[in-house]
């Protein structure tokens, strides 16, 4: 173990380091980020809680992919509040205050027959390591991409890579078919015996596809990001009603039986902070 | 056992005053910010001693041939031995006298239960009277130690190469790894938050124990040769195999119990509705009040703390200093039966926290948004002990109160997080989720000790560094045994 060395002196500020950059849209960046130790350790499924600087949120974001020999790992970031605007403003060779990782469970995967992967939007990110866990069991994989416009499709080639089928979905048609994401998922499911449907993506996004399923009576798993601080269990700030029970998104999950989740009760709770945020947005300007 | 009780100086000391006089003085009385003042800010309420008033209570205490006051002390620090020092005026003596048995001496001197350790075995409470303030003594030391800038390094044996690694940075880890390093251990403490200091940083206010205090008391540490890697969660980022494969030849998992219960009654999940981890965690450890952190919180105005223990102490006071108006403590029994220390109850109660006993949360209400802004609470009486030995809360049939709140924050205790635990094969768990050890803190797992929280389920700060003091001892027996 190279980085062990560092470890040792106290020397861990190599860590975090960004080493790739690439901007998908003005709002959405991957960075590759130096991390042996969670590249190595994490699986399809697992997040990272991020602090960008010292002042900055701890926000939990899903591993899209790593590389074991570099050491790396890939996350795609969504500007959406201060931490994020900032991280998505660090570019190569800036380095990530802290990053710990992987959290939460992994993925089940086997090898369940025809497996329909439907996200939207940064969604696509964290699903990319799924479609390749799903592929690699042997499962059919089909893909529905989807978002609002065709600059937000993002990971294309790589979702394809793994996928036997890709069905492109924007809302204003600019790519691919017009329509939702939904449009995509029923088209299949009314073509062929689906076994299972996964899903990320926006909260509202993957309530209607857990809707849609539940009509077709198709498994579905949502992986949910949930507002947290620590990320281990500590806080309680990302439960969510799961079967009538209250469950921890970052140790329970963060995926579970879409059709179980009380996804109303989620959106609600991820506009928690929506007004504190707007109104320090306007001090700020 | 008092170590230099017979030397010449405190012999002498001893006739400088008759027991009698000596028994006869006033407890001193530790000046306080000003309720009004201080409950808007976050500066330290208590202002510790000043030296004349820290060697005037020194005197106070009789340096008994057999001082009871250590046996009710965790962690077995030389009471009269430090106290003498103080009353003798070697302020930098008291605080090395310290911090031969205790890492986080300015700590245990503002946070410790000393009404029930050691002041409670006082030889003046057995004589009807106020016992000497111990944990005041404490404080004056430490703070003193540190502002003179003359901070003593305590002597480690010399290196012995063997490496330990402790699995989470707070009170029990933290003791656990002073001692250790003293003798001549490589130690790592491995932390999964991005801070070193546990429940210390993240839980207990900046009023009640101020987090520079907590980072002088780490720098000591790291003087001493202890290593602290930050951001890793053993069990996810490294296991304890890899750890092995990389020379640590013991463990002490000091992991805490970091999982909030809730009441599971209807509404618990409406927004604004918080486990007092998040909110603690929000404004002390990401200091989410100040405008230039990117943290949120939200800034209550009627806020209720269901619980009545120290963590709804600090929650409802934090509240209050967030500009609630209403900051109201909802707590199920009588005030007598509350588990917070006298002195927060009182604290709380003069910077104008209401305190609803008798009252148990049946329900929250919501508003359109989903936020909470009613909840119903059910009155109790007092029924017969249970087995706690306190007397049951029993409901009033019929007699329900609802009463507006714009925030709910619930503290009404933690489990063991089964994180790091459940990572570790083979290792016996009760079924709360505890470690189970026998009595040095050596779990199922001969090379894995656990103290803390994460053995007791909920417990303090003193007795979470007693494990890490026992745990040390325990490791040191075994790895020399092993040779």
């Amino acid at each position: 173990m190279y980085f062990w060395a560092h470890f040792q002196q106290n020397t861990i500020d190599i860590m975090n380091k960004i080493v790739k950059k690439e901007v998908f849209s003005d709002k959405v960046v991957r960075l590759d980020i130096e991390a042996p130790l969670i590249a190595k350790s994490r699986k399809a499924g697992h997040f990272v809680m991020v602090k960008v600087d010292e002042h900055g949120e701890r926000i939990p974001l899903t591993i899209a992919s790593s590389d074991t020999e570099k050491g790396t790992i890939t996350l795609v970031v969504q500007n959406v509040g201060r931490s994020s605007a900032k991280l998505c403003k660090l570019n190569e060779g800036d380095v990530i205050e802290h990053v710990v990782g992987p959290l939460g469970k992994a993925t089940h995967i086997e090898n369940f027959g025809t497996a329909v992967c439907a996200c939207g939007g940064v969604g696509t990110a964290p699903m990319l390591p799924i479609v390749e866990a799903l592929k690699k069991a042997g499962n059919k994989v089909i893909t529905v991409l989807a978002a609002r416009t065709k600059d937000l499709i993002i990971l294309e080639e790589q979702i394809r890579q793994y996928s036997d089928e890709v069905i492109v979905m924007t809302d204003d048609g600019s790519y691919g078919k017009k329509g939702l994401v939904t449009n995509g998922v029923e088209e299949i499911i009314n073509r062929e015996k689906v076994d299972i449907c996964v899903t990320i993506g926006p909260a509202v996004m993957m309530k209607f596809v857990s809707l849609l399923t539940k009509k077709y009576n198709v498994p579905t798993v949502a992986s949910l990001n949930t507002i947290m601080v620590d990320g281990t269990g500590m806080c309680g700030a990302c439960r969510v009603t799961v079967g009538g029970q209250t469950k921890f998104v970052c140790v329970d999950g963060p995926e579970f039986d879409a059709h179980q989740v009380d996804f109303d009760q989620m959106i609600a709770r991820l506009g928690a902070y929506k007004d504190i945020e707007a109104e320090d947005n306007c001090k700020a300007i | 056992m008092s170590e230099d009780r017979n030397a010449p100086w405190r012999d002498e000391l001893r006739k400088t005053i008759k027991a009698k006089d000596r028994t006869a003085l006033e407890r001193v009385h530790m000046n306080e910010l000003d309720p009004e003042y201080r409950s808007h800010n976050k500066e330290e309420v208590n202002q510790g001693l000043t030296a004349e008033q820290a060697m005037k209570e020194a005197q106070r205490c009789i340096d008994c041939a057999n001082p009871t006051c250590m046996q009710g002390c965790p962690v077995s620090i030389d009471i009269p031995g430090f106290i003498k020092n103080i009353e003798r005026g070697e302020f930098l003596q008291a605080a090395k006298v310290l911090k031969n048995t205790s890492a986080l001496p300015a700590v245990c001197g503002r946070v410790c239960p000393q009404e029930v350790q050691c002041e409670a075995q006082c030889i003046h409470v057995k004589m009807g009277k106020q016992a000497v303030a111990i944990g005041h003594l404490e404080r004056f030391a430490a703070d003193y130690e540190r502002e003179s800038g003359k901070m003593d390094i305590p002597v480690c044996a010399p290196s012995n190469g063997i490496k330990v690694g402790i699995i989470g940075a707070g009170p029990a880890g933290l003791s656990c790894a002073g001692d250790l390093a003293k003798l001549g251990y490589d130690v790592t403490v491995f932390e999964a938050l991005h801070e070193v200091g546990g429940v210390l940083k993240y839980g207990i206010p900046e009023f009640r124990l101020p987090n520079v205090i907590v980072d002088v008391e780490v720098e000591v540490l790291r003087k001493m040769g202890v290593k602290f890697i930050t951001d890793c969660l053993v069990g996810k980022t490294v296991t304890l195999e890899d750890l092995q494969a990389e020379g640590f030849k013991c463990f002490f998992v000091a992991s805490g119990a970091g999982l909030p219960n809730f009441m599971n009654i209807p509404g618990e999940n409406l927004i604004n509705v918080l486990s007092s981890n998040e909110y603690l965690t929000r404004v002390n450890l990401m200091d989410a009040a100040n405008p230039e952190s990117d943290t949120p919180v939200f800034f209550g105005k009627n806020v209720a703390i269901i619980g009545g223990g120290n963590t709804a102490m600090d929650s409802v006071r934090t509240a209050k200093r967030l500009g609630a108006k209403r900051s109201m403590i909802v707590y199920r029994r009588s005030e007598q039966e509350m588990p917070a220390r006298l002195e927060e109850v009182k604290h709380a109660k003069e910077e104008g926290v209401e305190f609803m006993t008798l009252h148990n949360p049946i329900e929250y209400i919501g508003d359109e948004k989903g936020r909470v802004k009613q909840m119903r609470l059910q009155k109790m009486e007092l029924g017969e002990p249970d087995a706690s030995g306190r007397r049951k809360p029993v409901e009033i049939p019929g007699a329900i109160e609802t009463i507006d709140v714009d925030m709910v924050i619930v503290a009404i205790g933690v489990s063991p997080n089964p994180i790091v635990p459940s990572s570790i094969k083979g290792l016996e768990i009760t079924k709360w989720h505890t470690i189970v050890v026998n009595e040095s803190m050596q779990s199922s797992i001969p090379v894995v000790f656990a103290g803390g929280d994460i053995v007791r389920g909920g417990a303090t700060v003193i007795l979470a560094m007693g494990d890490g003091r026992r745990a040390a001892a325990g490791i040191d027996a075994y790895l020399q045994n092993k040779k």
